[in-house]
């Protein structure tokens, strides 16, 4: 087996001062040799300072960027510090850092690796009506664009490395839901192989998801646009252009 | 079929054509693609079937169905104006802030190279 690549945990978080030092804390004591990086993602509690206090190293953005600038920040870190790796952990706690390492084997044949729920495993986390339609076709359609057998396309637990990596560095869609679809997209686009380990999905510490109808089929919706456009924009990321802007972002150019 | 008709059927068509290029080619964020899709699209119908207007003006009790189109027109561009004003405000605040960051940065940075120095001497 080829040695575990050099990884870092990414975890974006915006206002989550109650979870984000219980979950630090639980990935540092899951994968004692993996550093953690907190993205505060314009948090305006005590976010940054609860993650310095568990031992994450910190980010902390000056105003808010949403998860996918927030996990660009993450990647771009990741890139110029010379790791091989990035896994994104919510600061939520749905994610269990007890399955990173799962995550991480998988990345010496992959480039992207996703931790799925709806998998074979029974879980706790429970999605109905539209939500869950959208989430269905989009895993379908995201599927075939990646050649790979995914139930879960729109998990935020990932795991990027090789190929993914740099290109998601410079390209990494900061729109909404274009870290779930758009990214697998992009993936797909610049010949990253993907693929999908089952995952264990928590409950979150803190709030719900959404089962208001209005609510969901605004999701529904929107995760439909988000498709088409993803489907519909022009990757054209040369090889070796994203080998050139890895070196140029080592460098601090 | 009149010239004028085909005229204003190719200029929606060629503009809808270039809000989707626009959108290919990443010009447009997806804040802005669903407005001026539909803008695109309403634009498109309406040149193609102008006894829709006509209809509407006769519905809404508008005597001369140009000044309906005028009416909504405008109201959609002030609104758009307004969108403009707020975003630009938004992005000065962020561009402040960040120039905030820098110059706090930039001192730490100082005062940290400041007391290597002063450890290695």
């Amino acid at each position: 087996m080829v040695p575990a690549a050099r990884a870092i945990i990414v975890v974006p978080a915006w206002n989550e001062q109650l979870t984000v030092g219980e979950t630090v804390r639980e990935i540092r004591a899951a994968t004692p040799d993996l550093p953690v990086l907190v993205v505060s993602d314009g948090s305006t509690d005590r976010t940054a300072h609860v993650a310095r206090e568990a031992g994450a190293l910190v980010l902390e953005l000056p105003f808010n960027l949403g998860v996918g600038g927030a996990m660009r920040a993450g990647f771009r870190y990741a890139v110029k510090h010379g790791y091989d790796a990035a896994v994104q952990v919510d600061a939520d706690g749905q994610h269990d850092p007890t399955e990173v390492p799962l995550l991480l084997a998988k990345l010496s044949e992959y480039d992207l690796v996703i931790g799925a729920r709806f998998s074979d495993r029974d879980d706790a986390y429970k999605v109905r009506g539209p939500r869950k339609w959208a989430m269905v076709v989009l895993s379908k359609v995201l599927s075939r664009i990646t050649k790979a057998k995914l139930t879960d396309a729109t998990s935020g637990f990932k795991a990027t490395g090789g190929r993914a990596l740099p290109v998601f560095a410079e390209h990494y869609p900061v729109e909404y839901l274009g870290d779930t679809v758009e990214s697998l997209v992009i993936a797909a686009r610049a010949g990253c192989r993907v693929t999908q380990v089952p995952a264990h999905m928590r409950p979150r510490r803190g709030g719900t998801p959404s089962h208001r109808p209005i609510k969901s089929m605004i999701y529904l919706f929107r995760a439909f646009f988000a498709l088409m456009l993803a489907l519909i924009r022009r990757w054209d990321i040369a090889p070796a252009a994203e080998q050139q802007y890895a070196k140029q972002i080592k460098e601090g150019v | 079929m009149t010239s004028t008709y085909l005229v204003a059927l190719v200029g929606s068509v060629l503009i809808l054509a270039g809000i989707v290029e626009l959108l290919r080619r990443r010009q447009l964020g997806e804040k802005y693609a669903v407005l001026w899709l539909v803008v695109g699209i309403l634009l498109l119908i309406f040149t193609a079937f102008p006894g829709i207007l006509t209809s509407m003006a006769a519905g809404l009790g508008v005597a001369v169905p140009t000044n309906l189109m005028f009416f909504v027109g405008i109201v959609f561009l002030v609104g758009t104006v307004l969108h403009l004003s707020w975003e630009v405000s938004r992005l000065e605040n962020e561009t402040r802030k960040l120039a905030e960051d820098l110059a706090i940065l930039q001192l730490e940075v100082g005062q940290m190279q400041e007391r290597q120095k002063n450890v290695s001497e």
